[in-house]
C-alpha cells in the first residue's frame, strides 16, 4: 500500500533538471560540494541536529504525547534562488498582498466586490472567518494583514503558483532565521564564496513595521508586545524568539487587561500601556466579551479598545476571510478587481465542490486530485488522490458528498524537487516556499523564506506536522 | 520594568534550581552518615527527609527508611514536587516561560541539565552509582550557575533571580540546622563524642562546608563554631547572614531602580540587622530552636511580600 501522499511524478529538479543539466544558481554550490568529503557532510548533519536540540528549537505536535517536543528535521543542502527569479516572485507577491488588504478593507466597508458580483455574497456572509464585529472598523494606518506568509510552489523553470495565502498568523519565520544561523555556523566558508542576500534583519524590520502602524494617538515611541497563548503552544518557541529578537515583551492574556481605555500589561511597577500587539492567538480567543466567552487566552474588552482606535492588533481580527480556501479560488478576480491588472503569480486551478458541476468532476476524478478542507490547515484532513487506496478514496467521497461546500479540489501538481542529503548521498525531494511579507506604509519582503521539504521519497506533503523538514533558502545577490 | 509573570518565573526558576541541588547535597550527607554508622541509619534518613521538608509525603509512600528509598524519593520521584527531577523540570518550565529574559547560554545550560538528568534519572539508581549521580547533579547546577553569572546583565532580571536563589537557600540552611539543632546544644561534657562528631560533620556536609570550616575555625568541630559558621559568617556562601546580605542588596537595587520601597524591604532589613547585631552566644541563650523557627517564618513571609510587592502572585 502506498503511504499517504507518496507517488512517482516527473518533477522539475531545481538543481539538476534531467534535460538541461546543472542550473546556474547552483553552479558555485555544486563546485564546493564536489570538493567535500562525504563523511564530513554526514558529521555536519549531526552537528546541525545537536545545535537545534540544545537551543530548544522544538515543535510541539498536537496528538503525539510522548513526542511532545520534537525537532523539525533540517537538511543542510540549501535551496537556491537567483536574483532574477526572486525579482519576479516579489512583484507577484507585492501585487497579491496589496489586493488582500484592499479586499479586506472593502469587505468590511462598502463591499463593492460583492455588489459587482465578482465574489458571491453567500461566501462571505456564511463564512466563520468573516467577523461582523469588524464591519465599519478601520484599523490604524488602514492595514489589515501586516504579516503574511505566501506559500508558493514551482512546477517548471518558469511556472510558479500560489498555493495558499497565510494572512492570519503565519508561522515558521523563526526557522528561516535559525536555519540561516545554523548554516553560517556549519559552513562559514560557503558564505564567503557565494553572495547570499541576508535575512537576519527580519526582526528589526518587523519591529519598525509594527511601530509604523501604531495608533494615531500614541505619544512617543510605541510600546509593542507579542501575545502568545503560552509556553505549551506548538509555536511558543517562535513567539519567544521574535519577542526576544525585537526586544519587546512576550505577554499572555493573563498579563493584560483594559485600564482607562487602553490595553495594559501588569508589570513589576504596575500597569503599562501597550500600543501595538502582535498577536499569535486566533480571532475567536482574542476577547471573551466579543468572541468565545470561555477563552482564557484573550483580553476581556480589547475589541472595544480596538474599535476606539487605541491599539493596533496585528494581524487585524477578521483577516481570515482573505485566506480562506474558498476565497482563494477567487484570488485572480480579486487581484484584477483591486489592482486593475492580471495576477502576476497564478493560482492553482481549483474546483469548488460547492458548485454542482465541479463536485461532479471531482467525484469522477477523485483518484487524480488533491482534496482539501476549506477551513483546514497543517495538512490535516486532506486526500492526495493518486497516493490513496481505492478504499480511502471511497471513504473520502462519502465525506465530500455529505458536505460539498466544505471542500475544494486541485490537480496533483508535480512540485519541484531539491536535493537533500541522505545516507546514500543526494536525493531529490519535493519542496515549497514560504516568503514572509511585512506591510505597513510600505511592503517589504525578506529575500528568502522558509523552504519546506517532504523528507519521504516521493511524498508531496511538506507540512512539519506530517513529517516534513526545512532547508535554508538562499536568494543570490546577482 | 518586567512583566509580573516574568518576575515570578525568574524567581521560581532559581528557587527550583537551588532546590534541585540542595536535594543532592542532603542525600550526599545522609549517605555519608549511613556509610559510617550502620546502627541508626534509618534515623539519619528520617532527618534528611525532615530537612528536605518531605517527611510526610515520604511516609505516605514508604515504610522503610533505606538509602535506596530516600534517594529515589528525593532525586527521581516526580510525584514529589521537591525532588531533583521535579525541581529541574519546574525550573525548566519557568525558564521556557521567561526565555526572552535569559541569555542563550543560561537557557541552554538549563535545557541541557534537564535533558541529561532526565536521561540519568530515567531508571532507579543503582546504589553503586549513587555517588556519581550526585556529582552529576551538582555539576549540572554548577554549569547553570556559571553561565548565569557569566552572561547575565546585572539588571532587575538578575535581581529577581537572585531573590529566588537566596530565599530558597536561607530556608534550606535554616531547616538543616533546625532538624539537628539538638546535637548542637551544649552537652554536659562540652567534648563531643564520636557520635557527635559524625553529626556535626554531617551538618557541614549538607551545606558543602566540611572542608572550608577548617580554614576558618580550629580543626576541631565545636557546636558553637558550626552554628556561627552557618548562621552569622558573612563569608560562608550558604550562611543565613550571607543570604540576607545579598537579599538586601538586590532589594535595594530594585528599590533604587523603581524609586519605591515596599514591605519586603523592611522585612529583609529587619532580619539583616538582627543577624548583624547578633552573637552566637545570644542566639544559644535565647534558644537555638526558637531562633530558627522565627527565622524560617520571617523568611517565608519575605518571599510572600516580594511576590505581592512586585505583582507576581
Amino acid at each position: 500500500m502506498a503511504s499517504q501522499g507518496s507517488m512517482r511524478l516527473a518533477a522539475f529538479d531545481e538543481m539538476l533538471p534531467e534535460v538541461s543539466g546543472l542550473r546556474r544558481p547552483y553552479s558555485a554550490y555544486d563546485r564546493w560540494l564536489k570538493e567535500q568529503d562525504p563523511a564530513r557532510l554526514t558529521e555536519k548533519m549531526q552537528d546541525a541536529e545537536r545545535v537545534f536540540r540544545k537551543t530548544g528549537i522544538t515543535f510541539a505536535v498536537y496528538g503525539e504525547q510522548e513526542a511532545s517536543e520534537r525537532l523539525i528535521p533540517f537538511d543542510i543542502v540549501p535551496r537556491i534562488i537567483s536574483g532574477n527569479e526572486w525579482r519576479r516572485l516579489t512583484q507577484g507577491i507585492e501585487q497579491r498582498v496589496q489586493a488582500l488588504n484592499a479586499f479586506l478593507d472593502d469587505i468590511y466597508h462598502r463591499q463593492e466586490i460583492l455588489r459587482a458580483g465578482r465574489v458571491p455574497r453567500e461566501l462571505i456572509a456564511r463564512n466563520e472567518a468573516f467577523l461582523p464585529e469588524m464591519i465599519g472598523v478601520r484599523p490604524p494606518a488602514g492595514v489589515y494583514t501586516h504579516i503574511i506568509g505566501v506559500d508558493i510552489v514551482r512546477i517548471s523553470e518558469d511556472e510558479f503558483y500560489v498555493l495558499e495565502d497565510n494572512a492570519r498568523t503565519p508561522s515558521g519565520v523563526s526557522y528561516m532565521l535559525e536555519n540561516r544561523e545554523t548554516m553560517m555556523q556549519l559552513f562559514p566558508e560557503l558564505f564567503q564564496k557565494i553572495k547570499v542576500r541576508p535575512v537576519e534583519n527580519y526582526p528589526q524590520l518587523l519591529r519598525q513595521s509594527l511601530a509604523a502602524v501604531r495608533p494615531q494617538s500614541t505619544k512617543g515611541a510605541p510600546t509593542i508586545a507579542v501575545l502568545t497563548p503560552g509556553s505549551f503552544n506548538s509555536a511558543y518557541f517562535e513567539h519567544a524568539f521574535l519577542a526576544d529578537q525585537m526586544g519587546v515583551q512576550l505577554v499572555e492574556g493573563q498579563d493584560l487587561r483594559v485600564v482607562d481605555g487602553h490595553v495594559a500589561m501588569r508589570t513589576t511597577e504596575g500597569y503599562k500601556q501597550i500600543d501595538v500587539l502582535y498577536r499569535r492567538v486566533d480571532d475567536s480567543y482574542l476577547d471573551p466579551l466579543t468572541f468565545r466567552p470561555d477563552s482564557a487566552l484573550g483580553i476581556p474588552g480589547i475589541m472595544d479598545v480596538y474599535r476606539a482606535g487605541n491599539i493596533t492588533i496585528a494581524n487585524a481580527p477578521g483577516t481570515g476571510i482573505a485566506d480562506d480556501k474558498a476565497i482563494y479560488s477567487y484570488m485572480p478576480e480579486i487581484i484584477e478587481f483591486y489592482t486593475g491588472r492580471k495576477a502576476i503569480l497564478g493560482n492553482i486551478p481549483t474546483w469548488r465542490c460547492s458548485e454542482p458541476d465541479s463536485l461532479k468532476y471531482v467525484l469522477e476524478h477523485i483518484d487524480e486530485l488533491v482534496i482539501k478542507e476549506v477551513h483546514g490547515s497543517g495538512g490535516y484532513g486532506m486526500l492526495v488522490g493518486p497516493a490513496a487506496t481505492k478504499k480511502e478514496c471511497e471513504t473520502f467521497a462519502k465525506k465530500l458528498q455529505a458536505k460539498p461546500s466544505n471542500y475544494i479540489a486541485q490537480p496533483t501538481l508535480a512540485l519541484s524537487t531539491c536535493p537533500i542529503l541522505t545516507e546514500k548521498g543526494l536525493a531529490p525531494r519535493h519542496v515549497d516556499l514560504r516568503p514572509y511579507v511585512l506591510v505597513s506604509d510600505r511592503i517589504q519582503i525578506v529575500p528568502g523564506g522558509l523552504t519546506r521539504v517532504a523528507l519521504k521519497e516521493g511524498s508531496l506533503v511538506v507540512n512539519s506536522s506530517q513529517g516534513g523538514g526545512t532547508k535554508d533558502t538562499w536568494v543570490l545577490d546577482d | 520594568m518586567l512583566l509580573g509573570r516574568t518576575a515570578n518565573g525568574l524567581y521560581w526558576m532559581n528557587r527550583y534550581i537551588e532546590r534541585a541541588e540542595n536535594m543532592a547535597r542532603l542525600v550526599d550527607a545522609g549517605l555519608r552518615m549511613a556509610l559510617t554508622r550502620t546502627q541508626s541509619a534509618s534515623e539519619e534518613w528520617n532527618s534528611v527527609l525532615l530537612s528536605a521538608g518531605s517527611d510526610v509525603t515520604f511516609s505516605q509512600k514508604y515504610s522503610d527508611y533505606t538509602a535506596a528509598n530516600v534517594a529515589d524519593f528525593l532525586l527521581r520521584d516526580t510525584s514529589n514536587p521537591s525532588s531533583t527531577m521535579a525541581s529541574i523540570e519546574t525550573a525548566r518550565n519557568n525558564a521556557r516561560m521567561v526565555r526572552t529574559a535569559l541569555t542563550r547560554e543560561t537557557w541552554e545550560s538549563i535545557n541541557e541539565a534537564w535533558m541529561s538528568l532526565k536521561r540519568m534519572l530515567a531508571r532507579p539508581i543503582d546504589e553503586r552509582d549513587l555517588p556519581s549521580v550526585l556529582d552529576a547533579i551538582k555539576r549540572e547546577t554548577a554549569l547553570i550557575r556559571g553561565s548565569f553569572y557569566g552572561t547575565m546583565l546585572r539588571n532587575e532580571i538578575f535581581d529577581f533571580s537572585q531573590l529566588g536563589t537566596y530565599v530558597e537557600r536561607a530556608d534550606n540552611t535554616a531547616r538543616i540546622l533546625d532538624v539537628k539543632y539538638y546535637v548542637l546544644l551544649p552537652s554536659i561534657s562540652w567534648v563531643g563524642s564520636t557520635l557527635d562528631n559524625y553529626q556535626w560533620e554531617s551538618i557541614l556536609r549538607s551545606v558543602s562546608a566540611h572542608r572550608s570550616y577548617r580554614w576558618v575555625y580550629d580543626a576541631d568541630y565545636k557546636p558553637t563554631n558550626i552554628a556561627d559558621y552557618l548562621i552569622l559568617n558573612v563569608r560562608m556562601p550558604r550562611s543565613l547572614m550571607f543570604c540576607y546580605r545579598f537579599l538586601s542588596e538586590h532589594l535595594e537595587f530594585l528599590g533604587d531602580d523603581y524609586g519605591e520601597r515596599h514591605a519586603c524591604h523592611a522585612t529583609a532589613e529587619k532580619t539583616q540587622t538582627m543577624l548583624r547585631a547578633g552573637s552566637i552566644k545570644g542566639i544559644f541563650d535565647a534558644g537555638l530552636h526558637e531562633f530558627l523557627a522565627n527565622f524560617i517564618r520571617d523568611n517565608t513571609k519575605l518571599g510572600e511580600e516580594i511576590a505581592q510587592d512586585y505583582r507576581f502572585n
